[in-house]
């Protein structure tokens, strides 16, 4: 077995069980401590405003924007454009044709992924910058977003470098590092991919209820 | 685990109290830092120490290291986060007490959306169970428990002043009927400080023909157990307030200008008291709201220019923000809107009984500064407030830098222009 066939085969399914195996795990981990149930009398309804409050912190409100700007154009450089790279980046495409669903759509041109990669890159740079040099950000940070980091931009690295298809070994080495960044994300910050729906709908249920969601 | 020191009380009063809200929070926060460009004690300190998120590092590692989701399996493997000791509650004091008014303003620039300050406000009772805090705010959260009222307000030093102020100022303030559709509840900072707004409360109340009561069963709306984090004095404070409602049979409990006091009992009293309450809850400022709407208040323009001042808990926290606005519109002559305002408004700074812990003076008053600003850029003459607790704040900041704008009352104002019959 090449490295290629093992990156593609054993390790990738391997990284995927893991993968959906913890992001569930940690999810229903979550839910299942449940809370006590708000015996108040609702002003409005907590469906609603769960769902504002999902929608609602996607932009920023309340006066905020000149101050958080910079995350806000760095934070959707980098996750749009990741978000955009996963699903649309031609190589993705046909293998989630091939291997996963039996289907595909279609992908960017390879202009378009250049150009999205670099925004991508941009954009996570420019927030790993921040968190290197803003006072604010230093006093939070831990290695768990040092790691989620890191494991990211290699994974984009690598990508990039696979994508001319002129090595086995460049696609393999993509492979790994994707694999590795699946195997740690169940058990790190990574999850507020999905957990941030979760936070702001349960904001917004709260706050919902009162006639507020702030 | 077994609770022997004050490290451990914490511990386990911050486990059991995690479920499933507080975990998604603590599990989705990026520690982006944005929240600190909402936080008032950030802005005026720029202390990064002073970033909410930071203020729950505390609350997180209690989680991760025993309740999380693979949390037995990082501590396994070393790699959960180190056990929390006491001298950690030490170092985070100042951060959960004296720098924290529970405001809720950073929950609003969070991308997440999560809802910091009740966070912060289940950290306080595991610190408090720890007995760690601050000793002014838990004596004020103990006379609560011993007198029935933070500062002092006895049933008896509730009586005698209700019999002064009904003589000095021709008013009927009935207390103790056997019978009535309304309970109102007074704060003791209005007791004790602004005793003219309890006059208000009862001139308004006899205006509107209401058959209502105060009760020295149940009178004392300010809930320092909910501010200083000792439950057993919040569900005290709250219980004394449901049964004498329930005593009277009041159909509906008005809350007096008190921000938290509001929050407390509307939005988590029936959950405390593990049952729905049998009567409706409304602030003060909603009660006029809704007797003006069926046109049973009746005012004199004012021509003074006024700005108003959200409480928190009012506002952004409780839902009343157009209350207030609606009770302004056609009676306020000259009112304008300070910037930011409504639901994003500047916390006074004294809020979750930061105003009654003397290190966060220094601070706190720093905090004025901001409302002082935004009071001069609308160049109002008076800046007016639905909640004694603000009042008391913004009244020590104006006397600390001598400035030169009145702070008033929503209601002392209303009851002021009421057009009597």
């Amino acid at each position: 077995m090449t490295f290629l066939e093992l990156t593609e085969g054993p390790l990738w399914y391997a990284a995927s069980a893991i993968f959906v195996v913890g992001v569930l795990w940690r999810l229903a981990g979550i839910v299942r401590l449940g809370g006590p149930r708000d015996l108040s009398v609702p002003r409005a309804s907590a469906t609603a405003g769960a769902i504002k409050g999902i929608f609602l912190h996607m932009v920023p409100h309340g006066g905020f924007f000149s101050r958080t700007k910079f995350h806000f154009f760095a934070g959707y450089l980098f996750h749009l454009g990741l978000f955009v790279l996963v699903l649309f980046a031609a190589p993705h495409v046909l293998f989630i044709e091939e291997r996963l669903l039996g289907f595909g759509w279609p992908a960017l041109p390879r202009w378009g992924f250049i150009l999205v990669a670099e925004a991508t890159f941009a954009g996570l740079i420019l927030l790993w910058l921040r968190r290197l040099t803003d006072p604010v950000m230093r006093q939070l940070s831990d290695g768990d977003d040092l790691a989620g980091t890191v494991l990211t931009f290699v994974a984009l690295l690598t990508g990039c470098l696979a994508l001319q298809e002129s090595h086995d070994s460049l696609r393999a080495l993509h492979m790994l590092s994707v694999e590795v960044l699946m195997v740690y994300f169940p058990f790190s910050r990574l999850m507020h991919a999905f957990t941030f729906a979760f936070s702001r709908a349960y904001t917004g249920a709260s706050y919902g209820r009162r006639g507020v969601v702030p | 685990m077994t609770a022997e020191t004050p490290a451990a009380t914490a511990i386990d009063r911050f486990v059991t109290q995690i479920g499933a809200q507080v975990a998604a929070y603590l599990d989705a926060c990026v520690h982006c830092g944005q929240c600190a460009e909402a936080c008032h004690f950030y802005e005026v300190s720029g202390d990064p120490r002073h970033t909410p998120a930071y203020k729950l590092v505390p609350l997180a590692r209690a989680y991760r290291r025993h309740k999380a989701p693979f949390a037995r399996l990082k501590r396994t493997l070393g790699l959960a986060p180190a056990e929390l000791e006491e001298a950690d509650l030490r170092e985070w004091q100042d951060l959960i007490y004296d720098t924290c008014t529970m405001c809720g303003r950073c929950t609003m620039v969070c991308p997440m959306g999560i809802d910091i300050a009740s966070l912060v406000g289940l950290q306080r009772r595991g610190f408090a169970a720890a007995g760690i805090g601050p000793e002014d705010l838990f004596e004020v959260a103990e006379n609560s428990r011993i007198k029935g009222s933070p500062l002092g307000a006895t049933p008896k030093v509730l009586a005698e002043r209700i019999e002064w102020l009904s003589d000095e100022h021709e008013v009927e303030i009935p207390l103790d009927k056997a019978q009535a559709d309304v309970l109102l509840t007074v704060s003791s900072i209005e007791t004790m400080k602004y005793p003219q707004s309890i006059v208000a409360m009862a001139r308004l109340l006899n205006h509107a023909g209401e058959n209502w009561t105060l009760s020295s069963k149940g009178y004392e709306a300010t809930n320092f157990g909910v501010l200083s984090g000792k439950s057993d004095v919040a569900k005290l404070m709250l219980t004394k307030i449901v049964e004498a409602a329930e005593s009277v049979g009041a159909k509906l409990v008005v809350i007096p200008e008190c921000g938290h006091a509001y929050g407390a009992l509307r939005w988590t009293g029936a959950t405390m008291m593990g049952r729905p309450l049998p009567f409706q809850v409304m602030h003060i400022t909603e009660y006029l709201a809704k007797l003006k709407r069926e046109g049973r208040l009746k005012l004199k323009p004012m021509a003074k220019s006024v700005t108003y001042h959200d409480p928190c808990q009012i506002s952004r926290r409780g839902g009343a923000t157009e209350e207030a606005r609606f009770l302004l519109s056609d009676f306020a002559q000259d009112f304008r809107e300070m910037a930011p305002t409504g639901n994003a408004n500047w916390c006074c700074g004294g809020g979750g009984g930061v105003a009654a812990i003397a290190s966060a003076t220094e601070l706190r008053r720093k905090v004025f500064e901001i409302k002082m600003q935004q009071v001069a850029d609308t160049g109002a003459e008076s800046m007016v407030s639905a909640c004694a607790n603000c009042r008391q704040t913004l009244d020590d900041g104006k006397a600390h830098y001598e400035w030169d704008r009145e702070i008033d009352s929503l209601v002392e104002i209303i009851a002021d222009h009421l057009v009597e019959a």
